[in-house]
């Protein structure tokens, strides 16, 4: 992302804008109207407070800033309202115009749940929903979200605009879903987050492997969450997840950008301080007795983490585990993972007949992973042939250069050997 | 997710065929195609960026060779069948979607509004780089 005018200012200012945003769309009830506002706000405040010093209440500061923005939005759409149907005189509602009283909303009172709600909404499509999620509760610029994504800023702010309008058309309101809609939406705000940490950790496209800015700030948006509700243990369990897989950023590519699989990884570089922070809170979750997707995976990275040496993975409480998540969703993928398992604790072979199960998967078709896994399972059982031969099929079939780079390099090496 | 879909004209009919050789209508009729296409790619957020490109006899094929000098040589090579007229990146969410303005584009209108039919190739885009991170 490109950088702010002062790092200190952009940490305060991503801090505030979820905030910000939730007093203006309180007051004056139009979503996309006060994202436009708050936006302004936090770029003129990006241009202001590094000469003229953060204002004494800085989160009052932007409020007035983007409600006098909201204000003459609203006075010269009603104008134009006005000269367009002379007929029908509207007054504009003064009450609604008036500048706010400094910082008027308590300051305690944190809309960031209510954004994420809104922004994450199963209306928008997954890229859309990053998109508006980014902008309005990260606090991102478009320029910042456009070049995240390799995508030109004018098409980035359509997105956007697309994204609010579709939020506008649906009629979702600005409140607090019902206790039942509350759990679906919590999990597409949960979805949203992952796929942006995701898209930074192990970018698809992209021939730099890790966009930290976007695991960043999935990070700090997952925190947001999990400080707003605690006790919900799929929140706490998908920050454990990220917490345990950025631990190992700093292992997971060479000097040169190649990747490193686990299993090679120096793990004297991995962040202790992440994966204690990490097993503590899924620990804790974990203890409560519930059981979800993202504790789950939590509890894997976990059992990897902790081991300080590859061969001292606990691979039968791998397995355990994944056996658990495989019955709570129907994902092939999971499968793919079960395998290595299975493979690590009963054999190849077995590993190999598992998967032998997902050939002709249609959700696997021209996928490199299910290549990929056999490859490695079969030079497990010493069949260098069939190995050398799924690598390259792999290697063909996925999108990212990294990758693609390390699965000709292991047909590579296997091939040398077999001479 | 991003594609590319590379515009390719049959060389054979470049001579004949070529836009510059029709009719001044058509040729307006099939740039106001490219405009409105372009402008629902900018509002659909799925615009990355497009490109037309110079035709054969403006084109040269470079190759490094052992000596010094590289070879450069006139024109697309003889055994080509079709020339790279134009391009468009775009970023679309699924597959189908890319395939759909594929034929939109490759129904463009020609000689006399006629459809083209131009063959696209669609590519998925395997990395993208900003210059900051060159």
């Amino acid at each position: 992302l490109t950088a702010h005018p002062s790092n200190a200012h952009e940490h305060l200012l991503r801090e505030l804008a979820p905030q910000v945003l939730g007093a203006v769309v309180r007051r004056y009830g139009n979503f996309a109207a006060a994202e436009d506002s708050v936006q302004e706000a936090l770029l003129a405040a990006a241009m202001q407070w590094p000469d003229e010093g953060v204002p004494d209440n800085p989160r009052g500061w932007l409020i007035q800033v983007a409600a006098r923005r909201m204000t003459d939005q609203l006075r010269s759409e009603i104008s134009r309202r006005r000269r367009e149907a002379e007929a029908h005189r509207q007054e504009p509602p003064d009450a609604d115009l008036a500048p706010p009283p400094e910082d008027a909303d308590s300051a305690e009172h944190d809309d960031t749940l209510l954004l994420l709600f809104m922004c994450c909404h199963p209306v928008l499509t997954p890229p859309s929903a990053i998109a508006l999620t980014l902008r309005a509760v990260g606090g991102l610029t478009t320029a910042e979200i456009a070049n995240a994504y390799f995508v030109p800023e004018a098409t980035m702010a359509q997105r956007i605009s697309r994204a609010k309008q579709k939020v506008k058309d649906s009629g979702v309101p600005f409140a607090m879903p019902t206790e039942q809609e509350s759990e679906e939406r919590l999990a597409s705000v949960l979805h949203v987050l992952y796929l942006i940490f995701n898209e930074g950790y192990a970018s698809s496209i992209g021939d730099e492997l890790q966009r930290s800015d976007l695991v960043t700030e999935a990070l700090r948006l997952t925190r947001a969450v999990h400080g707003l509700l605690p006790e919900d243990s799929e929140v706490a369990g998908l920050l454990a997840l990220m917490l345990l897989t950025d631990a190992r950023r700093a292992a997971r590519t060479s000097e040169d950008g190649d990747l490193i699989p686990l299993a090679k990884q120096d793990r004297s570089l991995w962040d202790r301080a992440l994966i204690d922070e990490g097993i503590a809170l899924i620990s804790a979750t974990l203890s409560r007795g519930s059981i979800g997707a993202y504790q789950l995976q939590a509890a894997i990275a976990a059992v990897h983490d902790e081991a300080l040496r590859a061969e001292d993975t606990d691979w039968p409480q791998i397995l355990a585990l994944y056996s658990l998540l495989e019955r709570m969703s129907d994902n092939p993928m999971v499968t793919l993972n079960r395998a290595v398992a299975v493979a690590m604790v009963h054999g190849p072979r077995a590993g190999l007949e598992l998967l032998a199960t997902l050939t002709g998967d249609p959700r696997l078709r021209g996928h490199h992973r299910l290549a990929a896994v056999r490859a490695h399972l079969h030079e497990m059982a010493g069949d260098s042939d069939a190995a050398v031969a799924d690598y390259l099929a792999a290697s063909r079939l996925t999108a990212s250069v990294p990758e693609r780079d390390y699965l000709s390099a292991q047909a590579a090496r296997l091939a040398a050997t077999r001479r | 997710m991003k594609y590319i879909l590379m515009m390719t004209f049959p060389l054979a009919s470049w001579r004949t065929q070529r836009l510059d050789l029709w009719p001044m209508e058509d040729q307006k009729r099939h740039m106001e195609f490219l405009k409105r296409f372009n402008k629902e790619l900018v509002d659909a957020g799925e615009f990355v960026r497009t490109e037309g490109l110079g035709g054969p006899e403006q084109m040269k094929v470079v190759r490094a060779t052992k000596s010094a000098a590289p070879m450069i040589t006139d024109g697309p090579f003889p055994e080509s069948k079709e020339v790279l007229a134009g391009y468009w990146v775009i970023d679309v969410e699924t597959p189908q979607r890319a395939y759909e303005l594929a034929a939109r584009a490759s129904a463009a209108p020609g000689r006399g509004g006629e459809p083209l039919h131009m063959p696209i190739e669609v590519h998925p885009v395997m990395f993208s780089k900003a210059c900051e991170d060159v």
